[in-house]
C-alpha cells in the first residue's frame, strides 16, 4: 500500500506541474456549469427545479472527454519514455503501478467534483431540494468516474501514443455509453438482454436519480475491475 | 549477494538475443559485460532485473530463484538510455526513488544529500532533471541507482555523457562499491573494463565467448611472446645473427635498421628476456630497450567477434 501512495503522489504532483490539471479543471467546470446553470433549454432555471440532473447528465459526458484527457500519458507516456522500466525494476508489483495511477486520476476526479459543490451549495437554497438523492447523484458520479478511468488506462497500457490512447479510451467510454444501448434496441431476445446489461446510460440514469441498486453498484465496480486487471496483464507481459 | 545464472535464453519473435548463457557473479566481485552492439548485454541485465521475462533458464540470487521479484529492492538498476521523469527536480526525484525502495521516511533526506554530494550534484539538485546536461543526467542515474544503498548494482553503460574527470571518479567510486557488493556493468568502452572489473565477460550473437581477467584473456589470445629489444655496440648482421641462435627465438626481425630495433618471437610457452640480456652481456653489448609487446584487449575483442 505504501508503494501505491508514493506512485499516486509522484502521479498527481505531475499533473499539476504540468497545467494539465489546470485547464482540464476549467474545462470542466465551464461545460458543466455552462450547462447547468445558463445553457438555454434544460437548465436549472429553464426547468424551474432545484435538482443537479441536468449537472448529473452533463457530467457522463464530459467525464467522458475529461477522463481519457488524464488517463492517456498514465503508461503510454511511461513507455515511451522508457521510465517504466526504471519503475517496475523498483521494489514495486505490477498491480501496485497501476493502482497508483488509478488512485492518482481518481483522486483528480474528486477535486473536479468538490469544487461543483459550489453547485450544489446554490441550488440547495433555490428550492426543495433532495439532498439524499444529490448525494447518490455524486456517488454515481464517482462509480463512473472510476469506471472510466480504468478504462481509460487499460488504453494507455496498450499503446505508446497518448493520442491514440486517448482515442481507444473515448471509444470504448462511447461503446459502453451509446452503442450498447442502441444495439440492446435494434436487437431482440437474449442478445438485447446483453446489450441492454452492458449499456452505462442505464445504470448511471437510475443512480443518478438517487436509486442505488447493488447491481448498478456491481455493474460499475466489475469495469473498474476488468479495466486494472487487464492494464496489470499488459504491462506484466513486456517483451 | 551472490548471482548464478543458468541456461538464460530470449528470443525476440525468430530471433535468438540471448543465447543459453550461463555465469556467476560472486559478492565483491565487478563483473564487465563486453560486447558489439546487439551482443544481448542489455537484454541479458533486464532479465536479470525481472524487468523482462526469460524464455528458459534461471536466475539465482544467494541461491533462490530470482523469478517472483523479491530481490528487487536489493537490486541497484540503471537502465540504458537512463530514462528519467523530466518533470522533477532532482532532489524530489531521488526522493522518490529511495521511498520506493523502502528507505525509511526519516533516512530519506540524509540519503538524498549523500548522493548528490557522491554524484557531483550540488549545483544542480534545485533544477528540474529536464533542463540537466546529458552528463548530469547521467549522474542522477547512477544516484538512483544506489540510493537505496543495494548489494547488487546493476549498470548499462554507467559512463557515458561523463566529461573525463568524472569517468575517472565514476570508475572509482564503482571499484570502492565492488569491494562489498555485486556489481555487472556494460560498456563498449575497453579500457574501462580493464581499469574498473575484476572479470570480463565477452558477449557476442547471445552467447559467452570469453569469460576471465583481461589478463587471463590476454595470455589466452597471445599464445608467443613478443619482446621489442634494441641492441647497439655491435654490427648488425652480427646481433641479428646472434639473437637467432639463441634456443627460445623462433624468429627475429629488423624493425629499423640505423636505431639497431629487432622484433623477437619467443618459441611457444616460452620466454626469451634473460637470453637476451646474458647475450648481450657476453658480447659486451648495449641493451637500450627491452619491450614486451602485448596484445590489446581491442584485438583480442576484435578476434572473438569478428568472424
Amino acid at each position: 500500500m505504501k508503494q501505491v501512495v508514493i506512485i499516486c503522489r509522484r502521479e498527481i504532483n505531475s499533473f499539476f506541474d504540468s497545467l494539465v490539471a489546470y485547464i482540464l479543471l476549467i474545462a470542466f467546470l465551464l461545460l458543466t456549469g455552462y450547462f447547468t446553470w445558463i445553457g438555454g433549454s434544460g437548465d436549472v432555471f429553464f426547468r424551474k427545479q432545484a435538482d443537479l440532473v441536468v449537472f448529473f447528465q452533463t457530467a457522463l459526458l464530459t467525464l467522458l472527454l475529461f477522463i481519457p484527457a488524464i488517463t492517456m500519458k498514465s503508461l503510454a507516456e511511461e513507455k515511451k519514455s522508457g521510465t517504466l522500466e526504471l519503475l517496475l525494476t523498483k521494489n514495486v508489483k505490477d498491480g501496485q503501478v497501476v493502482l497508483g495511477k488509478f488512485l492518482a486520476a481518481l483522486v483528480m476526479v474528486l477535486i473536479a467534483l468538490l469544487f461543483t459543490a459550489v453547485y450544489y451549495i446554490s441550488v440547495s437554497r433555490l428550492g426543495n431540494f433532495d439532498h439524499g438523492a444529490t448525494l447518490c447523484g455524486y456517488f454515481g458520479l464517482l462509480l463512473l468516474s472510476s469506471s472510466y478511468i480504468s478504462i481509460g488506462i487499460f488504453a494507455s497500457s496498450i499503446t505508446r501514443n497518448q493520442i491514440v490512447a486517448f482515442l481507444i479510451a473515448i471509444f470504448i467510454g462511447i461503446c459502453f455509453l451509446f452503442l450498447f444501448g442502441i444495439l440492446s434496441n435494434s436487437t431482440s431476445g437474449f442478445l438485447s438482454d446483453v446489450f441492454n446489461t452492458l449499456d452505462l446510460t442505464q445504470h448511471f440514469s437510475s443512480v443518478s436519480k438517487g436509486v442505488i441498486d447493488s447491481k448498478d453498484v456491481i455493474y460499475f465496480l466489475s469495469i473498474t475491475g476488468l479495466g486494472l486487471f487487464l492494464s496489470e496483464y499488459v504491462i506484466s507481459k513486456r517483451k | 549477494m551472490d548471482i548464478t545464472i543458468q541456461h538464460l535464453t530470449k528470443k525476440y519473435g525468430g530471433q535468438t538475443a540471448v543465447d543459453n548463457i550461463s555465469f556467476e557473479v560472486k559478492t565483491g566481485e565487478i563483473v564487465g559485460f563486453l560486447g558489439p552492439n546487439g551482443a544481448g548485454k542489455t537484454t541479458t541485465m533486464k532479465m536479470i532485473t525481472n524487468y523482462l521475462e526469460m524464455d528458459q533458464g534461471t536466475v539465482m540470487i544467494n541461491g533462490k530463484d530470482a523469478l517472483d521479484g523479491s530481490f528487487k529492492g536489493n537490486i541497484g538498476y540503471l537502465p540504458e538510455h537512463n530514462p528519467l521523469y523530466e518533470e522533477m527536480p532532482v532532489m524530489d526525484y531521488l526522493a522518490f526513488c529511495a521511498a520506493l525502495q523502502n528507505v525509511p521516511k526519516a533516512d530519506i533526506p540524509a540519503k538524498v544529500r549523500d548522493m548528490i554530494k557522491v554524484c557531483g550534484l550540488n549545483r544542480e539538485k534545485h533544477k528540474k532533471i529536464s533542463e540537466l546536461s546529458k552528463g548530469f543526467r547521467q549522474r542522477v542515474g547512477l544516484a538512483q541507482a544506489m540510493i537505496h544503498d543495494p548489494e547488487i548494482l546493476i549498470l548499462d553503460e554507467p559512463t557515458t555523457g561523463l566529461d573525463p574527470n568524472q569517468i575517472v571518479e565514476i570508475r572509482q567510486l564503482i571499484k570502492d562499491l565492488g569491494k562489498q557488493k555485486t556489481v555487472i556493468l556494460s560498456t563498449h568502452i575497453l579500457p574501462e573494463v580493464e581499469a574498473t572489473c575484476d572479470r570480463i565477460l565477452i558477449i557476442d550473437q547471445g552467447r559467452i565467448v570469453a569469460d576471465g581477467t583481461a589478463e587471463s584473456l590476454r595470455k589466452q589470445a597471445q599464445g608467443q611472446q613478443v619482446l621489442t629489444v634494441r641492441i647497439v655496440g655491435g654490427p648488425n648482421p652480427d646481433i641479428q645473427e646472434t639473437l637467432k641462435n639463441i634456443h627460445s627465438v623462433h624468429e627475429v626481425v629488423m624493425l629499423n635498421e640505423s636505431e639497431q630495433r629487432y622484433e623477437l618471437t619467443s618459441k611457444e610457452n616460452m620466454t626469451s628476456n634473460e637470453a637476451v640480456f646474458q647475450v648481450c652481456v657476453q658480447r659486451a653489448w648495449t641493451l637500450l630497450e627491452m619491450i614486451p609487446s602485448e596484445t590489446k584487449l581491442e584485438d583480442i575483442f576484435r578476434d572473438l567477434t569478428l568472424n
